[in-house]
């Protein structure tokens, strides 16, 4: 089968919102895996930072749509430091995030600290800015 | 930054309230050198954990409104303890002075005339610390010096990263280490200092940041740390208040001191800054008892 890749192409909507949330350049990725190999949510998350950015190039709505690992990134920006084609890939996945929510898929299971009433406002703020619209 | 050592405060909601031995030793330890510290009379939470998202303006709304209280109230720039509050200013503040500028959206969006010039500068107390006082400075206030006790330096993320709000190197942080040093602590290096705890995913993902807090602490431990000090409530409620769950997988961990950078200089310089609000593990704070640098340090109550 022949893909064509790049933004340009009338099939690659969904790659379109993507760079248009983010501001990055999708394509400019040439798949190292710097992003994944730092990134310290990787081995909770479904697909690994660089499999996010390609089937974003791949125009692959259905595998990011259902996708879990945004949702583990902590938006600690390591990726974005270190890679080497200045891809802000933090960015990336909130566009994903973004998207999940807008089509009503955000994360609706309760915070634990409703369990244990503990959590110090700066966690209980973010966690609501993170996962809810 | 100001001349006269006077420096306009953004505390934030947590130095309010869990992390009040943050602020309260903070205050105590820029008094003894000199710094005159003053809080903004009108402030919000600076929203938290920054917006990503190129097109939305709403979430950026709240780090806004205190830059523009700060240029009512006549500061050219803000000192933050927080690192989130420093991170979530900065970059909001980086939006009005990069060159695709969201000054004018801001403006109009919020109704405001004149409107927010976008210059008011957001620093953090370290950067102070450093371009300010000399660590001579501090060692001359030291009453207790922290001989022998070695100390880690936990960084994490939001002091560091993304580049444009870096206070230090982003890859090898050092600006704790001449403060640590002037107190007498011995500095420990740990491959770890830089890495995320899981920050937010804490209230959702408790498990994940479990595992990110047990390799950056048993990281610390391997190289000899005896404490790890920090300058974000968040990373200090995940570092301390998690090592109960952390020890119920990883029970060959020892209990881990947690402190707040200022914590460690206030108790050095002999100054009391204790407020009785920490809630900090049993272990940890026996841990952190035997770790005391005077015998007239009362050291804190555990509450759990
Ligand atoms: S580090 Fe950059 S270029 Fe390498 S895989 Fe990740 S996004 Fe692509
Ligand atoms: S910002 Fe997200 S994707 Fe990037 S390294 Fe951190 S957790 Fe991983």
């Amino acid at each position: 089968m022949k893909i064509i890749l790049g933004n340009s192409h009338p099939q690659s909507l969904f790659a379109q919102r993507i760079e248009a949330l983010s501001r990055q350049k999708l394509f400019a990725c040439y798949q190292c895996g710097k992003c994944s190999s730092g990134c310290p949510m990787a081995e909770s998350m479904d697909l690994l930072p660089n499999r996010v950015i390609r089937e974003a190039q791949l125009n692959n709505e259905p595998a990011l749509m259902s996708c879990r690992a945004v949702w583990f990134c902590s938006s600690c920006f390591a990726c974005a430091v270190r890679c080497p084609k200045g891809i802000d890939i933090a960015r990336i996945m909130e566009a994903v995030r973004t998207l999940q929510m807008m089509d009503g898929k955000s994360i609706t299971e309760k915070p634990s600290c409703e369990d244990n009433g503990t959590l110090p406002q700066i966690a209980l703020i973010s966690h609501f800015r993170k996962f809810n619209m | 930054m100001s001349e006269g050592f006077r420096v306009a405060y953004f505390p934030g909601c947590t130095l309010k309230t869990d992390a009040r031995d943050f602020e309260s030793s903070a205050l105590a330890v820029a008094r003894a050198l000199g710094i005159e510290v003053a809080e903004l009379s009108r402030w919000n939470c600076c929203g938290t954990v920054y917006s990503l998202d190129a097109v939305n303006l709403m979430p950026r709304l709240a780090s806004v409104h205190n830059l523009i209280r700060a240029e009512e109230e006549g500061f050219s720039e803000i000192m933050t303890l927080c690192s989130m509050c420093y991170n979530t200013l900065k970059q909001t503040n980086n939006l009005f002075t990069s060159k695709n500028n969201g000054l004018a959206a801001i403006n109009d969006f919020l109704c405001l005339k004149p409107g927010y010039s976008g210059r008011v500068k957001i620093y953090h107390f370290l950067e102070f610390l450093r371009e300010k006082i000399r660590p001579e400075q501090v060692k001359n206030l030291v009453v207790s010096p922290l001989d022998g006790v070695a100390v880690a330096p936990y960084y994490g993320c939001l002091l560091l990263r993304p580049k444009e709000i870096a206070i230090d190197d982003p890859e090898k942080p050092e600006i704790l280490t001449p403060i640590l040093s002037a107190l007498g602590a011995k500095v420990i290096d740990f491959p770890l200092n830089n890495e995320c705890c899981g920050a937010y995913q804490t209230a959702m993902h408790q498990e994940a940041v479990v595992r990110r807090t047990y390799r950056i602490i048993n990281s610390a431990q391997s190289e000899g740390a005896d404490m790890i000090a920090v300058s974000c409530p968040l990373c200090h409620y995940n570092l301390s208040a998690l090592q109960g769950l952390v020890r119920s997988t990883h029970p060959g961990l020892k209990a881990m001191p947690i402190l707040y950078f200022t914590e460690v200089m206030a108790r050095a310089m002999g100054l009391d800054y204790r407020t009785g609000v920490r809630v900090i593990p049993q272990d940890v704070a026996a841990a952190e008892a035997r770790l005391r640098p005077s015998p007239n340090d009362p050291g804190r109550e555990a509450v759990k």
